[in-house]
């Protein structure tokens, strides 16, 4: 910078960056060999990323820099991102965490990788996750687990925990995620940064590999709620390469942020905040930011979501059956790696997936494909997804009284490396307040709002209506606005 | 056990997957505290309830049929693990 300022470029959000970069006080050459150095400096505390794309970064850093000078920049353009490594990004090496996929370049983008690269974003590489977004802890990776910035002892949460603590450490100024069950707002919940899971449909999943078909969706990690928003406005909309991306205008997210709450009902579902097993630092923390958001003009009311006990039974019946389905593609004959030990075919694809898969994902496709198998569809997957409707009824019904509704992402905030790992089980049950959405296809958004005793961050929830995502932008900037939890950074 | 080591074979096979005695009792017991715990859907009354497959409701998605621009060949193979004459190769199907 040509101002004398003690930031560092790295630190900087993407709002902030952009202006430097218009006023011409920085270059994208600059603010990304800024994020590449504290990547070196700090990667091997954090473990995030899979692959570093560096001098391919600068290239695009070069091409970002050409197009401000020619007046032809827009907000991301220049803006160094990382991106899950589930999302296809061409020519860029994605493996999403398993070693079936070590070696799988993709022959082309992702909708919303070509969408951000269009935007003239830079990709500063691919970033660690649960193999096929199957875990809660980024442990199941096949690569490496990532550390928690806050707490190198710690897990970062998952799916998404690279992107999350790329975030959390300055490793990137954004990133992607992809949530089917709780995938993007858990790990920001825990490494303390902004993220959105999108209304389903409302972002096209091209070039995702899919884990969940009928609750992927893909969104944004930040380190502020107007940089969520900014990112939504690039990769929001609909896509003929993705047939159940919903054909629906989209709007600037940007523009309401800064009106106030004053007409905002915000909705307690009973059945989050009665629940047993709550941290108390998390009551605490939650308990906060209703106050914050009172004292902001927001008016309180109590919903009942009933069936909310089910929910993570019902997500664990539709999800490995999904799953067992759509992993069925990893046999070994048109990409990945193949076991070139064995003799016939039968035995290539067995050996192929049997070495290349890992637990999580062999137990989740054990479970679908049992609750698919003759005999059994009916009690499980028939039953699931009526249980499913019930569910999504809930959320209609409480919508009708409110217009977001406010909880706890999780209820404890990160745990052990190490800790959870022997019992599937109680992982799962750690989704609980984030499964639902998915389920019901709705919005969800995690901000941070406190810190546990132990110093880890805590995140709020959000849910809003189908396609509000306007409304949790509006709700999340207002409380960021008036705490300062997103300024902390972690100490690395 | 909600899952018996027979099912869990079958299923495997089901699923091109092969396990070794350690992991078969493994998942056996862990699927099978899983599915238990699962079996709390039994307590929902769910008759006249209508199945959700998806959450936003979509009709067909229709659109033109117009070619538009495909992978090369050579690209498309560019991932394979064996490959010859511009094919995917694969160990011998039929003996």
């Amino acid at each position: 910078m040509n101002e004398g300022t003690t930031m560092n470029l790295y630190e900087l959000t993407i709002h902030e960056a952009h202006r430097l970069l218009q006023e011409k006080r920085i270059s994208a050459v600059e603010l990304t060999r800024s994020v590449l150095g504290r990547i070196e400096a700090v990667e091997g505390r954090v473990d995030a990323y899979l692959t570093i794309a560096a001098e391919k970064a600068l290239e695009q850093a070069v091409a970002a820099d050409k197009l401000i000078e020619a007046g032809d920049s827009r907000p991301l353009t220049g803006i160094p991102l990382a991106v899950k490594d589930v999302i296809c990004t061409r020519g860029l090496r994605t493996t999403c965490a398993s070693k079936i996929l070590a070696n799988f370049v993709p022959p082309y983008d992702a909708t919303v990788s070509e969408k951000l690269q269009k935007a003239g974003a830079i990709f500063l590489g691919k970033v660690n996750m649960d193999e096929f977004a199957m875990g809660s802890s980024t442990e199941n990776s096949g690569f490496k687990p990532t550390r928690n910035p806050w707490n190198p002892d710690y897990v970062p949460g998952g799916s998404s925990g690279g992107a999350a603590a790329a975030v959390a450490a300055d490793m990137c100024l954004g990133s992607l995620g992809s949530d089917t069950g709780g995938s993007i707002r858990q790990p920001a919940s825990h490494c303390g940064v902004v993220g959105l899971k999108p209304t389903y449909g409302r972002v096209s999943r091209y070039g995702l590999v899919a884990y969940a078909s009928s609750l992927d969706q893909i969104g944004p990690i930040t380190k502020d709620v107007t940089d969520c928003a900014l990112l939504m406005n690039a990769i929001a909309g609909h896509d003929s390469k993705d047939s159940t991306s919903v054909p629906r205008e989209v709007p600037d997210y940007s523009r309401n942020l800064k009106n106030g709450l004053d007409d905002i009902i915000v909705g307690l579902p009973r059945e989050y905040h009665d629940s047993g097993g709550l941290d108390p630092d998390v009551a605490r923390a939650v308990d906060n930011a209703k106050a914050v958001l009172k004292d902001l003009g927001a008016r309180f009311t109590d919903v009942s979501l009933p069936h909310t006990p089910y929910a993570v039974a019902a997500y664990y019946v539709i999800a490995p059956a999904e799953a067992s389905s759509n992993l069925a593609r990893y046999d070994g004959v048109r990409f990945g790696v193949r076991d070139k030990s064995s003799g016939s075919l039968q035995e290539m694809f067995r050996r192929t997936r049997s070495g290349g898969f890992g637990a999580e994902v062999k137990r989740r496709i054990i479970l679908g494909t049992y609750a698919l198998s003759a005999g059994y569809y009916d009690a499980y997957y028939g039953k699931a997804s009526q249980v499913r409707t019930l569910i999504m009824e809930d959320f209609q019904k409480a919508f009708e009284t409110c217009h977001v509704l406010l909880s706890p992402v999780a209820p404890t905030p990160a745990f052990k490396i190490g800790e959870n790992t022997d019992d599937p089980l109680t992982m799962y049950l750690s989704d609980i307040f984030t499964i639902p959405a998915n389920l019901a296809g709705i919005p969800g958004m995690s901000i941070p709002c406190g810190f546990s005793s132990k110093g880890l961050p805590i995140g709020l929830q959000l849910m809003a209506r189908h396609f509000d995502e306007d409304t949790l932008f509006k709700v999340g900037y207002n409380f960021e606005q008036a705490s300062d939890f997103h300024d902390k950074k972690p100490m690395l | 056990m909600k899952i018996s080591k027979e099912e869990v074979l079958h299923v495997a096979n089901l699923a091109h997957l092969e396990f070794d005695e350690a992991e078969i009792d493994r998942f056996s017991e862990q699927v099978g505290k899983i599915l238990e715990y699962v079996d709390a859907l039994n307590q929902v009354d769910t008759t006249g309830i209508q199945p959700t497959s998806h959450a936003i409701f979509l009709t067909n998605a229709f659109r033109e049929d117009v070619p538009k621009a495909h992978l090369d060949r050579q690209v498309g193979l560019a991932n394979a693990p064996e490959q010859e004459d511009g094919c995917f190769l694969t160990p011998r199907v039929i003996g």
